[in-house]
């Protein structure tokens, strides 16, 4: 669907106002040249013009003053339909008045405008919020709506995602959007994974690679077998965090109902008593309850209300397009003060992918490796797996394998022993080795009480690891970096990133206890916010003032844990996501202040008779326009 | 239990929080928002009286807007 089109509520609206100012400009240009009040003589004469401005009046105002009566049998008082008709019918009672007491005609044109701008204020408000509801909501718009099921008979049918089994075959044309997550068993293609992740460069597929459903294939057919249901992919997750986004209201989104909630009435108060005080007072009726009809046009709180949500919405949405999924727009809000960064450090500041950068045999680097790799190779441990990968060979069966806890493993097999592990190790088994002195993990590796060499294993540092760490400390936050590696290492990394601090030699129950003391230990404006790839910090995720996970793609505990979620492994959505909850509540003060200073002005200059009706529709309608359009801002280009 | 319904031709923002400020007062409510941009309402009632919890909260809405309906 175009973000132009408009429904035909919408069509056939605009077209009654257009034909109703049509109308209205015609009787009033009329009205000024011949005035229609001097058309007849005698003391009704003010029937003719009275009886024409109400035909357009009618015309207009029918489904308000529709609503109003319909809301009035529902005791709903302080509606803005109804308030809008007593403004409006008191003006025409005003005017009659006048007619009937021989005062010049007027007033009829006016009330006739009121309700006839105040239509065409609620059309473009309703047409810009469905708009930018329609262009946000398309970004976020991911779910599938087929899948082409394989039937035992060798076709194809189209299926509702929802009714596909883990372990059935799916076919995904080019350009189809994958249903539901999967591997693929035939084909090879480019996915374009740019509503999810926001990353611009088509990955590849092809037999054996994970298929992320919300992708869009590229290429060429792809058969991928069905590893989750529907309900359980990514897809699934992510629209539902983002229909829940918006349940999680911020502060100043509270702060709006709150004072909508007292503003209405205190308006219609005031309203009332200006129109009788003064009026016993002096004794000039008509000018007082005029004032006071032009109260009650300003008395609803609407641009408000409206405006903020949408720039919540709209700084949801902008942050989406980049694949930065923040689940509520009291996140964005906390966001945009959040002043302390604490990194975890392994798959967050650094790539997370050991490699052997450097072996140091004593006298064969072949042997090294191999019984490294035979110790090892049953481990679970990124380590491990590092040096199994860097070997790439079968390794010798029949060894016994111990694994000794916070030191290494021994490998045996007929009085063969292999030690393999770090220094404690080496010397609680009284083995002579040669100290590898650069910063990595070292792994020693012995045989029969002869050491054999050492393996150095370090893990890379983020590209943009720096470069991001930089940007933040110059918005003032504090950066700090929790891992379980030693000093050496946490040293390391911190000055080669420039961030603030680090905590070093923490096991994954510490980092919660550490997090748990910054979080006591900080001031209560403080926010502070942990990022982490969610495998095992979901508690420190869940814990922090804001959760942050990163590369949230497939990983359904992150997603669970966090409060937003960068789905693509890029540590500059950070910086990235705090421009945005920047100009966002930059947004939200500009409308709230705007609009309430606007409102109480126009108050202000009706109560003295300054302003007047005109100037008070503008103070509803027009306001609320202005403060949607602002709030467009918020979604525009941050890179 | 907590359940996100779609809402249809919800037009006015101040309607939406006058619903949501009517239903959080109905008994057996544990938690209520509705969202004016996404056109949802987000209900969160106890288990055993969430089909009345439903009904009543209909009514509400219909008193306020009745344009606005609630999709089951």
């Amino acid at each position: 669907m175009k973000p132009s089109s408009m429904s035909t509520k919408e069509r056939r609206a605009l077209i009654r106002i257009c034909v109703a100012l049509f109308l209205f400009l015609v009787l009033f240009i009329i009205d000024k040249t011949v005035v229609l009040g001097s058309v007849f003589q005698g003391s009704a004469a003010w029937v003719f013009p009275f009886c024409l401005y109400l035909a357009v009046y009618l015309l207009i105002g029918y489904d308000v003053l529709w609503k109003a009566l319909r809301n009035i049998l529902h005791g709903q008082v302080l509606d803005e339909n109804f308030l809008m008709c007593i403004a409006t019918v008191g003006a025409f009672a005003l005017a009659i008045y006048r007619g009937v007491t021989g005062q010049p005609i007027e007033g009829f044109d006016e009330a006739c405008a009121v309700l006839l701008f105040y239509q065409v204020g609620e059309w473009f408000q309703g047409y810009a919020t469905g708009k930018s509801r329609k262009s946000i909501a398309g970004l976020m718009d991911i779910r599938p709506d087929y899948a082409n099921l394989l039937r035992a008979d060798g076709s194809y049918e189209k299926t509702d995602p929802a009714e596909v089994c883990v372990g059935d075959t799916i076919l995904i044309n080019p350009g189809e959007r994958v249903p539901l997550d999967g591997v693929v068993i035939k084909g090879a293609s480019t996915l374009d994974t740019k509503a999810l992740t926001g990353e611009s460069l088509p990955q590849e597929a092809e037999a054996g690679s994970e298929v992320i459903s919300g992708s869009v294939n590229l290429t060429s057919q792809l058969y991928v077998r069905v590893e989750k249901t529907f309900y359980d992919s990514t897809v699934s997750k992510i629209l539902e965090l983002v229909e829940n986004a918006a349940g999680q209201k911020s502060k100043a989104e509270n702060f709006i109902t709150r004072f909508a909630k007292f503003y209405t009435p205190i308006v219609c108060g005031v309203a009332l008593l200006l129109a009788v005080l003064p009026g016993l007072i002096t004794g000039d009726w008509s000018t007082w309850v005029y004032r006071a009809l032009a109260f009650l046009v300003v008395s609803c709180p609407c641009a408000l209300v409206i405006s903020i949500p949408l720039s919540f919405f709209a700084g949801i949405g902008a942050a989406s397009k980049y694949g930065i999924l923040v689940k509520g727009s009291n996140y964005l809000e906390k966001f945009d003060r959040a002043n302390i960064f604490v990194f975890d450090k392994t798959g967050t500041l650094t790539k997370g992918n050991f490699a052997i950068t450097k072996i140091t045999p004593a006298n064969n680097a072949d042997e090294v490796l191999r019984l490294a790799a035979l110790a090892e190779h049953a481990s679970n441990h990124p380590i491990a797996q590092s040096i199994a990968a860097r070997y790439g060979k079968p390794t010798d069966k029949g060894y016994t394998l111990t694994n000794v806890a916070g030191a290494g493993i021994i490998a045996e097999k007929d009085g063969d022993v292999i030690l393999c592990g770090n220094e404690k190790l080496m010397e609680e088994h009284g083995i002579p080795f040669c100290r590898e002195t650069d910063v990595g993990t070292v792994v020693y590796v012995a045989r029969n009480g002869t050491f054999i060499g050492s393996l150095l294993i370090t893990d890379e540092i983020k590209p943009e690891a720096k470069e991001v760490a930089g940007a933040l400390n110059t918005m003032g936050c504090k950066t700090f970096m929790l891992t379980g590696d030693n000093a050496a290492i946490a040293k390391n990394v911190a000055t080669e990133t420039g961030l603030t601090g680090y905590r070093a030699s923490l096991l994954p129950q510490d980092k919660v206890a550490e997090a748990e003391r910054m979080l006591t230990e900080k001031k209560p404006k403080d926010v502070l916010c942990f990022v982490g790839d969610g495998i095992n910090d979901a508690p420190v995720l869940m814990r922090s003032d804001i959760g942050i996970a990163m590369g949230g793609v497939g990983s359904d505990a992150a997603i669970e844990a966090s409060d937003i979620v960068l789905m693509k492994d890029d540590l500059r959505g950070l910086p990235l996501a705090k421009r945005i909850a920047r100009k966002t509540m930059a947004i939200v003060f500009e409308n709230i202040v705007f609009s309430i200073a606007i409102k109480v002005a126009i108050l202000i200059l009706s109560a003295v008779g300054i302003a007047n009706m005109w100037l008070a529709v503008f103070g509803d309608v027009g306001v609320a326009v202005l403060a949607i359009l602002n709030a467009m801002r918020v979604n525009s280009k941050y890179q | 239990m907590k359940k996100t319904y779609k809402l249809e031709d919800l037009d006015c923002a101040n309607c939406a929080a006058k619903m949501e400020r009517a239903i959080a007062k109905i008994d057996g409510v544990r938690a209520v928002s509705i969202s004016f941009m996404t056109q949802r309402m987000a209900l969160e009632a106890e288990d055993d009286r969430f089909e009345d919890v439903l009904q009543k909260a209909i009514k509400a809405c219909r008193k306020i807007e009745p344009d606005c309906r609630i999709l089951l």
